[in-house]
């Protein structure tokens, strides 16, 4: 689904990432982890388009996606959530799904003043598509709140709600759980597993939370200061004296071995 | 044929106050009421910009000016001569100055809106300048001293198609058109894509929202509308010069949008009424004072309602927001 050919992303004399090269197969659920700075979002960020790689390549659904625009990447089929919440705060619940949909909308400025056939059709059916979406995830109770007075779980929720609008084949979950309690990150598993069942998708997510991750991913890549250290299943990677050595350092990993 | 229904009610209820307003007030206060809807015009169309897209621009009377220009040089130079004719060509002319505002703001937005905040704010600033400047130094233009003796709407009859009167259903079908306009494409994905730019640039970005053509479709939209108020304004004045356009002109509309409250179409509409009312009612004042303290009060007053209403008269609200009742028809989505 999405091949990472040796890309490498400098800031300055800073490798954020070093040339990273993983290839993600249609239908997997992969996890992307690392210690705090490991170059995840980074990684993240060049996959999306918000930078482009110094150099390397991203090629998803066999398409080179390299330097191409953030909005162009997403009509291709690839998504993402933020891991610092960025909803439209000030929208609706509701219109926050709709925008989503826009892509999908081929419907000009004459339609939407003229009221066309096309425009009423669209729209209606952009609206039950959110509906839908929504009350999978049990927004739908709350389409008519301003975003930003969702309690924290749910705007996570509406985020990714908002991703499955866009119809993507491939989602990338920047730390979906991050600031969720126990129960709420186990929900939160349950609905990934789901979702990803429902539409068929591709998730590559970052997670901090091992649990989630070892829970649910079915091959996991760590980073380790911008460059990927170990790649497997997740009992691979937790048996892996190079993760723990990242994780824990030199020392204590030596210790843990005594 | 549901689209004209509510913009057809609108002008029947517009028309029927207009011809009270034709027989029940003076010469002045029918200009006034003309020059409310023409501002009514200009802060819709820069609300569209500034408080729904989060642009900010300061350019607003250099798109005024274009299509001012256009209207009063296309008035006086190409007549069609029948005066039957005359209705049309003030339409046709109208819709030429707002064209070509709209092409300027093309041409202004398209490198200018990859800046944000402040510095969009000066390149805009400084593109009204040019146009000030520029048709200063145009002699075809009049230059300095300006064109006059632009056609008025034309009276047809002196009791009821007064030039009043004429002038009014002018100025209620565009403003009819740009409020009906702007109200539809905010109801859509257009304007969803507006707001979500204005939300959130990068998040938009990710979602598959082109916000370079989002922010220049805006700025285009506004600079049409902008240019269509000009050209009503250069019709009603008759006169107009460089100096009718100058930077305070924008900052004037700028005011209606940030009074009435950023985002919200009630309130540019409201804000518009109060920016060119309550001078006007103030200047009795000087007769009592003996000096000019107008525009003291006016900016007391602006102070004033921005310290108890911080986030402009209505906030981002609608008045159906405040007031339901005030649905007909169509219930909001």
């Amino acid at each position: 689904m999405i091949k990472i050919e040796n890309v490498t992303m400098q800031f300055g004399g800073l490798k954020a990432v070093d040339s990273l090269s993983f290839y993600v197969p249609k239908g997997s659920l992969f996890g992307l982890i690392g210690p705090n700075g490991a170059g995840k979002t980074t990684a993240f960020n060049v996959l999306t388009g918000v930078y482009t790689p110094t150099s390397g390549k991203v090629i998803f659904n066999g398409e080179d996606i390299t330097g191409k625009k953030p909005y162009q990447i997403s009509q291709c089929g690839l998504t993402r959530t933020f891991q610092n919440i960025r909803l439209f705060k000030q929208l609706t619940v509701l219109e926050n799904a709709l925008v989503a949909g826009i892509q999908n909308t081929d419907y000009g400025l004459r339609d939407a003043f003229f009221f066309t056939k096309k425009f009423v059709s669209t729209e209606a059916q952009l609206l039950s598509k959110a509906r839908e979406l929504l009350s999978l995830f049990g927004l739908l109770k709350r389409e008519n709140e301003i975003a930003s007075s969702l309690p924290y779980g749910e705007q996570r929720k509406l985020e990714i709600v908002r991703a499955l609008m866009t119809e993507p084949k491939m989602i990338l979950l920047d730390e979906p759980a991050a600031g969720m309690n126990h129960s709420e990150t186990h929900s939160l598993m349950d609905l990934i597993a789901r979702v990803r069942k429902e539409f068929d998708l591709t998730i590559l997510l970052i997670e901090h939370d091992m649990k989630l991750v070892m829970g649910i991913c079915e091959q996991i890549v760590v980073l380790d200061h911008g460059v990927k250290i170990e790649e497997g299943t997740p009992s691979k990677i937790q048996n892996s004296q190079k993760v723990i050595e990242a994780y824990l350092g030199v020392e204590a990993a030596e210790e843990g071995a005594h | 044929m549901k689209w004209f229904k509510n913009p057809i009610l609108s002008l029947i209820a517009m028309l029927i106050v207009g011809l009270i307003f034709n027989f029940s007030v003076n010469a002045y206060i029918q200009i006034t009421i003309l020059f409310i809807m023409v501002n009514c015009i200009l802060a819709l169309s820069l609300n569209l910009v500034n408080g729904l897209t989060g642009q900010f621009s300061l350019g607003h009377a250099g798109f005024m000016a274009v299509g001012a220009y256009f209207a009063a040089y296309a008035g006086l130079n190409w007549s069609f001569g029948s005066p039957s004719l005359l209705a049309f060509q003030f339409f046709l002319y109208t819709l030429g100055g707002g064209i070509l505002a709209a092409i300027c703001g093309y041409l202004v937005g398209l490198p200018s809106l990859r800046l944000k905040g402040d510095y969009l704010a000066i390149v805009t600033l400084g593109f009204g300048e040019i146009i000030r400047v520029t048709l200063l130094n145009i002699d075809t233009l009049g230059g300095a001293r300006g064109i006059s003796g632009i056609p008025s709407f034309p009276e047809y009859d002196p009791v009821i198609f007064t030039s009043f009167f004429t002038s009014y259903i002018f100025a209620s079908i565009w403003l009819i058109i740009c409020f009906f306009f702007l109200w539809r494409i905010m109801q859509s994905q257009n304007g969803r894509a507006f707001l979500s730019v204005r939300e959130d640039e990068i998040a938009a970005e990710a979602l598959g929202v082109n916000t370079t053509k989002a922010k220049v479709r805006s700025f285009v939209i506004s600079s049409f509308f902008a240019g269509v108020a000009g050209a009503l304004y250069a019709h009603l004045t008759n006169y107009i010069s460089p100096s009718s356009f100058t930077f305070l002109q924008s900052v004037n509309v700028v005011i209606m949008v940030v009074l009435g409250g950023m985002g919200s179409f009630s309130g540019a509409i409201l804000a518009a009424a109060f920016v060119t009312i309550a001078p006007e009612l103030l200047r009795s004042l000087q007769a009592v004072t003996g000096v000019d303290l107008r525009m003291v009060i006016f900016s007391l007053c602006l102070i004033l309602i921005m310290i108890f209403r911080p986030k402009g008269l209505m906030g981002e609200k609608e008045l159906t927001d405040v007031f339901p009742w005030l649905r007909l028809g169509r219930k909001k989505a």
